[in-house]
């Protein structure tokens, strides 16, 4: 259970680490090279996008990527082989996200077979809230997978409490209003919507949206389980390369 | 939300969490509105003083004539400010803004005229305003960016994607997810998440209502047949609500762009290029491909050039209440120089389609047959697109003179 795995993890760490890229972007062979960094960093578990043309919870950089990765010709395919190999080469775990219509197009009973027997432990789909998941929770937790849901500042805790009653693992708690990779203040309301978040679940929380240097994770340790790094290594691959992302892991705790 | 718009499986609210306390909150507004007489009489009464309603129902004698079959009628949503249906689900949208207390709208546009119709709604109400627009568009719709800039309006131009109207409202929607405290999407077609498929249908209902008040009055019988052009499909969900319950065969006509067989269109629900999909928040007929990426989509006219298409007239394909046929760009152009040279009216190329398709059938309907066609849009404030769409070589001149002063 993807749970367990955070629990036993979390004995031994302050916070965890989880970290996003795009599959495809630039390359399949650069999204290996990509994931095998992370892991020698030490990162905890990692999210793989499979690409989607229409991304609208994604901000520019990761919209960008998504777009790259398509016109390179990145298929739904491809990222399952791609993640049959990371699962098999790597400890740590692998979630899919992406937006619904990749899962529904695929076929959601077979994407999440799929999954499992790839070694895939969960995932996560911004554009599928609880109300209209009722295939893909069957699906997902048939399978042993953890369908992750996301929290946002303005969800009512009672609402968040139907919510964490549909997830598992962890609960993806969005930092802000917004898309990915915008700023965000890590301020005291910041603190106080975690500790709403807290209330209203047992649950693992990760803390994502504009999560992108050491300060930031130092402000989650004690407030979140997981700080969720997205933009940022991406921005940092596109600027200065794989090393950039080595360098820039290795002082993330 | 109990009702999560659902029309035999079509529709839903595939919302990311940030914007479900939002929708939450439009639809109560929404309800309420709807739920409220006094609603419907202002709405009603700003659409007789600010636009032009009722719209005329024209006779169409000399195209009659021209085809020997069924009269047909023409219903004039052209003549509305703005010069389209849009301006009934804007001034509609307005309203619920203001019983929201929120102060700036965002849209999409296609074509533009979803976009000029916003910002004048936004300018007589006070509001801030934010039109997104694909960049294609942008060029090949400039008139309409230079009106919505004058209004008051800032015009984004959407250089993601493909850079279509899709494009457009994606950004619209990153947009919101930032600032829905205090702003309102003004969706401009009956798509989207719900409420909006229902909500932009029951604002566009007016059309049908009056078509059908007036058609009884003037020939006292309802239409055989009654086409509109379906990209979005608001105007068309607007004038066959009128008819729902009656015994008339409701045409739906897609954009058929360079034909069926040939990838290039924008036919949803009657070619076989679609498939059902969840995208943009909600479940229709998509053109995409296996993968469930999104296909280009191709027509002469910008504001049927969409990927996906009302989750409620899915369900009427799917139940086979409305007849789904596609019309090509010629075909469409065609429809447009003989509406034009026989009853001086100037349809737009988007409600053209729906001309073109009512020309292939009325000679084959008997004279005691009666058939209306929505005229959506007016097309003279799309002169340079129907100018190229005609390859007028005595406007190429002018522009290229016109061109000619501005760099002297």
């Amino acid at each position: 259970m993807l749970e367990s795995y955070l629990r036993a993890r979390l004995k031994e760490r302050n916070i965890l680490l989880m970290t996003h890229i795009v599959l495809g972007y630039p390359s399949f062979e650069d999204s290996f090279r990509i994931v095998e960094t992370m892991v020698e960093a030490g990162v905890d578990l990692m999210e793989l996008q499979i690409p989607f043309s229409e991304p609208i919870a994604d901000g520019p950089v990761i919209l960008h990527a998504n777009q790259q990765a398509l016109a390179g010709g990145a298929t739904v395919q491809q990222c399952m082989d791609f993640a049959r190999h990371v699962a098999a080469a790597f400890s740590i775990p692998f979630l899919f996200m992406s937006y619904y219509n990749i899962l529904f197009k695929y076929g959601v009973p077979r994407f999440a077979s799929e999954m499992k027997e790839r070694g895939l432990r969960g995932a996560i789909v911004p554009d599928l809230p609880p109300e209209e998941a009722d295939d893909y929770l069957k699906a997902m937790t048939g399978n042993g997978l953890a369908p992750i849901f996301i929290f946002s500042p303005n969800t009512p805790e009672s609402r968040m409490g139907r919510i964490a009653a549909s997830g598992r693992g962890f609960v993806y708690c969005v930092a802000r209003k917004g898309v990915t990779g915008l700023n965000t203040q890590f301020t005291n309301q910041l603190e106080e919507y975690l500790a709403r978040c807290r209330r209203a679940t047992s649950l693992p929380l990760a803390l994502g949206f504009g999560v992108k240097d050491r300060k930031d994770v130092e402000f989650l340790q004690g407030k979140a389980d997981i700080a969720v790094i997205g933009t940022q290594t991406i921005r940092l691959m596109d600027q200065g390369g794989i090393g950039a992302v080595k360098d820039f892991m290795g002082e993330l705790r | 939300m109990i009702d999560r718009g659902y029309y035999s499986g079509f529709g839903g609210a595939f919302l990311p969490e940030i914007l479900v306390a939002t929708f939450e909150e439009l639809e109560r507004v929404f309800r309420q509105a709807k739920g409220d007489p006094d609603f419907w009489r202002e709405y009603a009464d700003i659409m007789s003083t600010y636009s032009c309603r009722p719209t005329p129902l024209t006779y169409a004698e000399n195209l009659t004539r021209h085809f020997g079959g069924a009269r047909i009628f023409i219903k004039r949503e052209d003549l509305n400010h703005t010069g389209a249906h849009k301006a009934n689900n804007v001034m509609g949208q307005g309203l619920l803004v203001k019983r929201m207390g929120k102060t700036r709208v965002i849209a999409e546009t296609g074509a533009g005229q979803h976009g000029v119709a916003t910002a004048t709604m936004a300018a007589k109400f006070g509001f801030r305003c934010t039109i997104y627009m694909g960049e294609v568009d942008v060029e090949r719709q400039r008139p309409n960016v230079f009106w919505m800039q004058r209004l008051g309006a800032e015009v984004v131009p959407v250089r993601e994607g493909t850079r279509i109207l899709k494009d457009a409202i994606n950004e619209a929607f990153r947009d919101w997810v930032s600032n829905m405290d205090t702003t309102h999407y003004v969706l401009g077609t009956a798509c989207g998440p719900h409420p909006y498929p229902e909500m932009v249908s029951y604002f566009q209902s007016i059309i049908g209502k009056e078509a059908r008040e007036q058609i009884l009055k003037r020939e006292g019988k309802l239409p055989s047949r009654v086409y509109a052009c379906v990209g979005g499909g608001s105007n068309a969900m607007g004038i066959f609500s009128g008819f729902f319950e009656d015994p008339v065969e409701l045409v739906g006509v897609e954009a058929g762009g360079k034909g069926l067989d040939s990838g290039r269109h924008a036919s949803r629900l009657c070619s076989t290029d679609a498939s059902v999909g969840v995208a943009q928040g909600y479940k229709t007929y998509f053109l995409q491909n296996g993968d469930g990426q999104m296909l280009e989509t191709h027509s002469v006219a910008a504001g049927l050039d969409y990927v996906g298409v009302s989750p409620i007239l899915a369900h009427f394909k799917e139940n086979g209440r409305v007849r789904f046929e596609a019309a090509t760009d010629q075909e469409v152009v065609d429809a447009l120089a003989l509406t034009m040279r026989m009853e001086g009216v100037i349809p737009a190329l988007e409600s053209s389609h729906a001309f073109a398709q009512a020309f292939k059938e009325a000679a084959t309907l008997s004279r005691d047959d009666v058939v209306i066609i929505n005229q959506s849009g007016r097309g003279d404030k799309d002169i340079f697109t129907i100018a190229d769409a005609f390859e007028d070589p005595t406007w190429q001149d002018f522009i290229m003179k016109k061109a000619e002063r501005y760099h002297a």
